[in-house]
């Protein structure tokens, strides 16, 4: 793909998943590489959705090979993504709606005292850390999440993904809640973190935000990669073609889901 | 939430003052809701007792002293179903435990550890209690393993789970009565001899007097060091005053029940005091029953509040998914969760075998019932996420209250059941409603 001789970041291979009869994901390959931003296009059900939770462990892939700097990876649930440095920003936040800001960002992470309780009073002192530099706005720390507003609560899961030292960060659909100044505000943290060197995989089916964000694209149809190319090479149109059509453009380097050209 | 905010001292004399009390104290409105509810009920069947009978029978401490007696079983089985309804389950199975669990404990103390220890054996009552809870714990281990690693509705489980244990209950004491237990063993089941007496008593109370403010201190200085609002003083000491107010009532009232004129006799003979005019005055305290379930529920508020269990089980009860994605062992929880309800179920096993001084096959039977209603009465929501320690204590005291105040009154049994039916769905009705015109507001 990239023949710049840097080892990806994140490698996946020829990765397979199926839900009974229905290929979601079809022998899908992409790589990402340290402070890059990779846009993943598709329709619904393109596949896209799935083969990201392949890499973050919700789903346990029927094919394929994960590498991780190199090297091959063990990702069978989402602790051991985790344990890889992978971050994600779920579609639907996956939040823990009954708890509060500071629960849900340390949710399986629980800083505890030497007694070993829990030390609600150091998380939600991180947690007004966090979400001060985040969302300076954000006041509601003792009230349980469900009662927050949707940038609120998107904010709050996205301060989860990076409050942990993430090397590689999926965001799926990440400004779906927002309005267009927060819209704004997560574009600039997606370049503040790529100047970090942090891998970017940005899922959105709004292609104006990912010609503005990413370095790639890959798109994806029918669980099958119609092609990936970098951005300055494409044009919307094109990157619309492929999506909808699987026509992969002559900027684009074509995938097994390519509609051979006529 | 924030009560020191500067704003808030300028709008104080606008709001009225209950709810800037509830404001700055930080009681849960819910709690004061099912508190009043409570105090309703005694003081309606008080009321009526006295116009029926010409005087209040039930505010005495010998009633209020039999209540938390009779409560304990069920508020021990409460505390653990709390946790089980928050993760979306439900255990129908704890009846048939506790019944299960008391046969077994009954054989081995009557049957099988005398031919070895000897029948007066001051061994028998721990090894038999570890037993006991050992066997529960595993029980409840084992139903939690079929719903969390073989996907079966926790309701199948537990419905199966209940014919089973319930039958094997039967096939352990062969349908047969094992009495008399162990004395020292039976001591769990309150009684005269059960009780803590007054000095004991005494001394707790003002134990949870201190442990209360200094929870509060260091409550305060923790809010303190992070820099977070604090609770305004007044506040802080009327809490405290509650809480103390509460606990050395609450000592005062039990330690005002002497024991019965009979037992006092015989105690005084065979000790060789003279009793004075009008029978000997001993004042009975704080029944055991009543402290376990006590420890029951501060342990269980511990582990829901302030340990990665609790977190999880609420997390997972409000969004099981997000959850797990957040890389939470969601199935080693629910073994643990239902592990933790099977071995109150042995704890109240104990309590009420200990009370009858027997065991028998249809110990606490339908009484999973009571403990569900108990935990829902008490605020927990079926939906999942929601519910508290507190709330089923003080739930299972409101079942009890209902039901020994009908008893006092004379209320047909069928008429009892029928009340509590109807108590119980119009408490969860009116907590829909006021969740739902909350949740708009």
């Amino acid at each position: 793909m990239e023949a710049n001789g840097k080892t990806p970041l994140v490698e996946m291979k020829d990765i397979s998943l199926a839900f009974g009869g229905l290929k979601a994901v079809d022998h899908a390959s992409i790589d990402l590489f340290p402070g890059e931003v990779v846009g993943l296009l598709g329709h619904n059900g393109a596949g896209k959705s799935c083969l990201i939770k392949v890499l973050s462990g919700a789903y346990k892939r029927d094919g394929g090979h994960i590498f991780i700097n190199g090297e091959e990876a063990t990702i069978n649930n989402p602790r051991d993504a985790k344990h890889y440095g992978i971050e994600t920003i779920y579609q639907t936040l996956a939040l823990a709606d009954n708890v509060d800001a500071a629960s849900n960002l340390y949710l399986g992470r629980e800083l505890l005292t030497r007694w070993g309780t829990l030390d609600d009073s150091a998380m939600e002192a991180e947690a007004r850390k966090v979400m001060g530099r985040l969302n300076p706005n954000f006041r509601r720390f003792k009230d349980p999440v469900t009662s927050l507003s949707g940038g609120q609560r998107q904010s709050v899961a996205i301060a989860r993904a990076i409050h942990f030292n993430a090397r590689i960060l999926i965001m799926d659909e990440p400004t779906a809640a927002l309005g267009p100044q927060e819209t704004a505000q997560v574009g600039e943290l997606i370049k503040q973190l790529k100047a970090d060197g942090i891998g970017i995989f940005l899922i959105s089916h709004d292609i104006h935000d990912v010609f503005d964000l990413a370095d790639r694209v890959a798109v994806m149809k029918n669980g099958q990669i119609v092609g990936t190319g970098r951005v300055e090479n494409l044009t919307k149109d094109e990157v619309l073609g492929m999506i909808i059509l699987g026509k992969c453009p002559p900027g684009a380097t074509p995938g097994p889901g390519a509609v051979p050209s006529d | 939430m924030s009560s020191t905010a500067p704003g808030a001292v300028g709008g104080a004399p606008v709001e009225p003052l209950i709810r800037r009390l509830l404001r700055a104290t930080e009681i849960d409105t819910r709690m004061i809701g099912m508190i009043g509810a409570l105090a309703l009920i005694w003081v309606g069947f008080h009321i009526y007792t006295i116009i029926l009978n010409g005087e209040g029978l039930f505010l005495t401490p010998r009633n209020l002293w039999n209540l938390l007696v009779q409560t304990s079983s069920v508020a021990v089985m409460a505390t653990g179903m709390v946790l089980i309804i928050v993760m979306r389950h439900i255990d129908l199975s704890v009846g048939a435990i506790l019944g299960f669990v008391s046969t077994i404990i009954g054989v081995t103390q009557v049957h099988i550890l005398p031919q070895y220890l000897g029948l007066d054996n001051p061994a028998i009552w721990i090894i038999t209690l570890i037993l006991g809870l050992a066997v529960g714990a595993a029980i409840g281990a084992l139903h939690g393993s079929l719903v969390a690693y073989l996907g079966i509705p926790a309701f199948i489980v537990t419905l199966g789970g209940q014919l089973f244990w319930r039958g094997a209950a039967w096939w352990v004491t062969t349908g047969q009565t094992i009495a008399p237990l162990d004395d020292r063993f039976s001591l769990m089941g309150g009684g005269p001899l059960g009780s803590i007496g007054a000095v004991a008593s005494w001394a707790l109370g003002f134990l949870a007097c201190v442990g209360i403010m200094i929870g509060l201190y260091a409550g305060r200085r923790r809010r303190m060091r992070y820099n977070f609002p604090l609770r305004p003083m007044w506040a802080e000491v009327t809490l405290a005053a509650i809480g103390c107010f509460i606990a050395l009532g609450a000592t005062w009232v039990v330690n005002d029940y002497p024991w019965p004129e009979r037992v006092a006799a015989n105690y005084a003979a065979a000790n060789n005091i003279v009793a004075p005019e009008g029978g000997l005055f001993i004042p009975t305290g704080y029944a055991i029953p009543v402290l376990m379930a006590l420890v029951a529920g501060v342990v269980m508020t511990f582990m829901s509040k302030r340990t990665r269990f609790g977190r999880y089980v609420y997390a997972i009860g409000g969004n099981p998914e997000a959850a797990e994605l957040a890389g939470i062992n969601t199935k080693r929880i629910t073994v643990l969760v239902f592990a933790v309800m099977g071995m109150l179920a042995a704890i109240s096993g104990c309590i009420e075998s200990a009370r009858l001084d027997s065991a028998t096959n249809v110990l606490g039977q339908f009484e999973e019932l009571y403990v569900i209603a108990a935990a829902v009465i008490g605020g927990t929501s079926l939906m999942g996420g929601i519910g508290t320690i507190y709330g089923a204590l003080i739930g299972a005291l409101v079942i009890q209250s209902l039901q020994s105040g009908m008893v006092l009154l004379g209320f047909d049994s069928a008429f009892q059941q029928m009340v509590v039916g109807v108590v119980l769905v119009g408490a969860v009705g009116l907590d829909t409603f006021y969740r739902r015109r909350t949740a708009k507001g």
